[in-house]
């Protein structure tokens, strides 16, 4: 068994084992704890409730107009490189494809030069942040193993990714066997670390969103 | 009051607010907790961080020992956190350091809960914070003092006469009924202890107002402070228990509403968590006096003529505006009367806390700091270039006229209660 077939093989198994019983087990584990229900008087209906979640899904998607010249530039810089991120995970034709091959099913992707220049600008906007979050008083206090870790091990899927691409250092099947052991790297710790915050966030959104909601509050 | 407050050790102390903190996180906080991503953001919406440009005072740096804690004692992975030792015990000196930023740098106005890109309320958090802070014995004194002297007796300081003949005198005063004790009334009436000491022409008002509207109501000597000192020092059972004193009252006399008058935290811990701490939903409605007015004039019951006030601005307290959705009932009753209104930069539920909320304006070693954050509120105010400055709750009105005592500050504070009494016009009247 060479490196590319582990990395696909067993430690790929082993990986969506580990990604798909730890995510579970975060999510199961809140269940665990106590959940009170609210006795105060609702000031409107469920339904006011239901909305008011759903539309802070959408309106935290981007600042409200009394903070935007405080922290518009950093959260461009949050959603650009994610934005990045997913256009280069869901929409270069090798990751449909292998991607396909889990779930059965593949979709257009985008041309491979473009995808490069995508990837090439998320890189950048990637190391950006990961200045903004040592340089920033606040963020640099905020930070612990968790946030660098999670930035490190983001950053070593894309820089092995694009060395996979552009064939560089080694064979392609070494490149590509490397890449994919990072990205197992990645669903491995995925559940442990912050990185669960794309599970979290719109249920966030939605959930705070919702109790605010149901005082009528400002969200 | 001398402190009489018992004296644990610090390892009792550590371990109460832990305790504290591990009992009450429940699934939601919990989740808030685990949201955070660190993008620092929440910084940007409180004043004490703008005002300073000190890390520290970023709303969820606030929370850091109880996310400790939570991550340690409670989360998914805590028995691999201990055994790793990924989180280390919270320390005493870490909760004695903290004790600045939980009270005396928080008006748990909410702000921050508005700009998190995660929907995280961290002034949900915060105020749990307390609650554990409170149980490890590190409530400041001031907060402390009153919430003791309050679930004792009632009131949270000692005073030179009982409220309720102080609440009569003032009646006479400013010759208007005061009604007391009835055994039965639609509403009962609760008056902030800020009121009948500072301002009682505000308490005059709110008896002027429903005399005027001939609604059946009643204060009761038994229940007649509206503030809740539990809920500012974080003391949960005492919590309770002030609250108790008015449910109780108000249940006795069988009213279908609990008027709460202009007091936000007042109306927090009355409409959105007595009912949590009683065990059962109460029994009446909790209405902002505020938002029964603008009810009633929109139901033709109250009729208002115009005030002469020039340019005016107002004040949106965080507890009943921001936090408790009462941002349009104090514009309603300012159009009906005609108030020439120029908004702050940031008003509404964004506005800016007036910097006494959450119970700071007690806490005198966070005066100073206080006086820095407020700097920029002072200057918004001023920037609408308004004669006449409303709010509709006591403490910030008392914290403005400190502000006008420590600034030379050429505005003086007013109730938009006492401007509607002022306006009213009686049914049939031109």
């Amino acid at each position: 068994m060479n490196l590319l077939d582990f990395a696909r093989g067993p430690a790929l198994k082993v990986a969506i084992a580990v990604f798909c019983l730890g995510v579970a087990w975060r999510i199961l584990a809140f269940a665990l704890l106590r959940i009170r229900r609210d006795l105060n008087r609702p000031r409107d209906s469920v339904f006011k409730s239901i909305t008011g979640g759903l539309l802070t899904v959408g309106s935290r998607s981007w600042p409200h107009r009394e903070f935007i010249g405080r922290t518009g530039a950093g959260e461009a810089l949050g959603y650009s490189y994610h934005i990045g991120l997913f256009a280069v995970v869901l929409l270069f034709t090798p990751h449909i494809l292998f991607l396909g091959s889990l779930f059965g099913i593949t979709w257009a992707g985008l041309p491979s030069s473009l995808i490069t220049v995508i990837s090439v600008l998320t890189l950048t906007l990637f190391i950006a942040v990961l200045f903004r979050r040592v340089t920033n008083p606040v963020m640099r206090m905020l930070s612990n193993f968790d946030d660098y870790f999670s930035w490190f091990i983001t950053m070593l899927v894309m820089v092995t990714g694009i060395a996979a691409t552009a064939h560089l250092g080694a064979s392609y099947e070494t490149l590509l066997g490397i890449h994919i052991l990072s990205v197992d790297a990645l669903l491995v710790w995925f559940p442990f670390g912050k990185l669960m915050h794309a599970f979290y966030i719109f249920p966030s959104r939605a959930l705070n969103g919702a109790l605010l909601a149901r005082k009528g509050a400002t969200s | 009051m001398s402190d009489n407050r018992p004296v644990p050790g610090p390892e009792a102390r550590l371990a109460g607010a832990m305790s504290g903190f591990a009992q009450e996180i429940g699934a939601l906080s919990a989740f808030r907790l685990e949201s955070c991503i660190h993008c620092g953001i929440c910084a940007d919406a409180c004043h004490f961080y703008i005002a300073t440009e000190d890390p520290q005072y970023t709303p969820i740096w606030k929370v850091e020992p109880f996310k400790q804690a939570y991550k340690r004692e409670a989360s998914a992975f805590a028995p691999l956190v201990r055994l790793l030792g990924l989180k280390r015990e919270v320390t005493t000196d870490q909760l004695v350091q903290w004790q600045h930023l939980l009270f005396d740098s928080c008006n748990l106005c909410g702000r921050c809960s508005l700009i998190c890109p995660m929907g995280i309320d961290v002034a949900a958090l915060i105020e749990q914070a307390r609650h554990a802070m409170f149980d490890a014995g590190l409530a400041p004194k001031e907060l402390y003092d009153k919430a003791a002297h309050q679930q004792l007796t009632g009131q949270p300081e000692v005073s030179a006469e009982p409220y309720r003949d102080q609440l009569l005198a003032i009646g006479a005063r400013f010759n208007v009924d005061i009604p007391l004790d009835k055994p039965e009334a639609r509403i009962m009436l609760c008056v902030p202890r800020t009121d009948i000491e500072h301002y009682p022409s505000a308490v005059a008002s709110l008896a002027r107002v429903m005399q005027h509207l001939g609604v059946s109501c009643t204060f009761r000597s038994d229940g007649l402070v509206a503030e809740n000192y539990g809920y500012y020092a974080g003391g949960k059972e005492w919590q309770r228990e002030i609250s108790r004193r008015l449910i109780d009252q108000a249940i006795a006399c069988k009213a279908q509403i609990l008027l709460v008058p202009e007091c936000g935290h007042a109306y927090a811990a009355l409409r959105w968590e007595a009912a949590d701490l009683y065990g059962k939903p109460l029994p009446f409605r909790v209405l902002q006096v505020t938002e029964f007015l603008a009810g009633e004039l929109q139901a033709g019951r109250l009729r208002l003529g115009k005030a002469v006030t020039g340019a005016t601005t107002f004040q949106d307290p965080c507890e009943s505006a921001r936090k408790g959705g009462i941002s349009e009932a104090p514009r309603t009753l300012m159009k009906a009367m005609g108030v020439d209104l120029h908004e702050m930069k940031n008003h509404g539920g964004f506005s800016f806390c007036c910097g006494g909320g959450g119970g700071v304006l007690d806490i005198e070693r966070a005066a100073p700091l206080r006086y820095r954050t407020m700097e920029n509120k002072l200057r918004e105010i001023d920037d609408t270039g308004a004669e006449t400055f409303l709010t509709s709750c006591s403490d910030c009105r008392r914290t403005f006229d400190d502000a006008q005592a420590h600034f030379t500050w050429n505005k003086t504070p007013q109730s938009l209660l006492e401007l509607v009494a002022a306006n009213l016009i009686a049914t049939g009247q031109p």
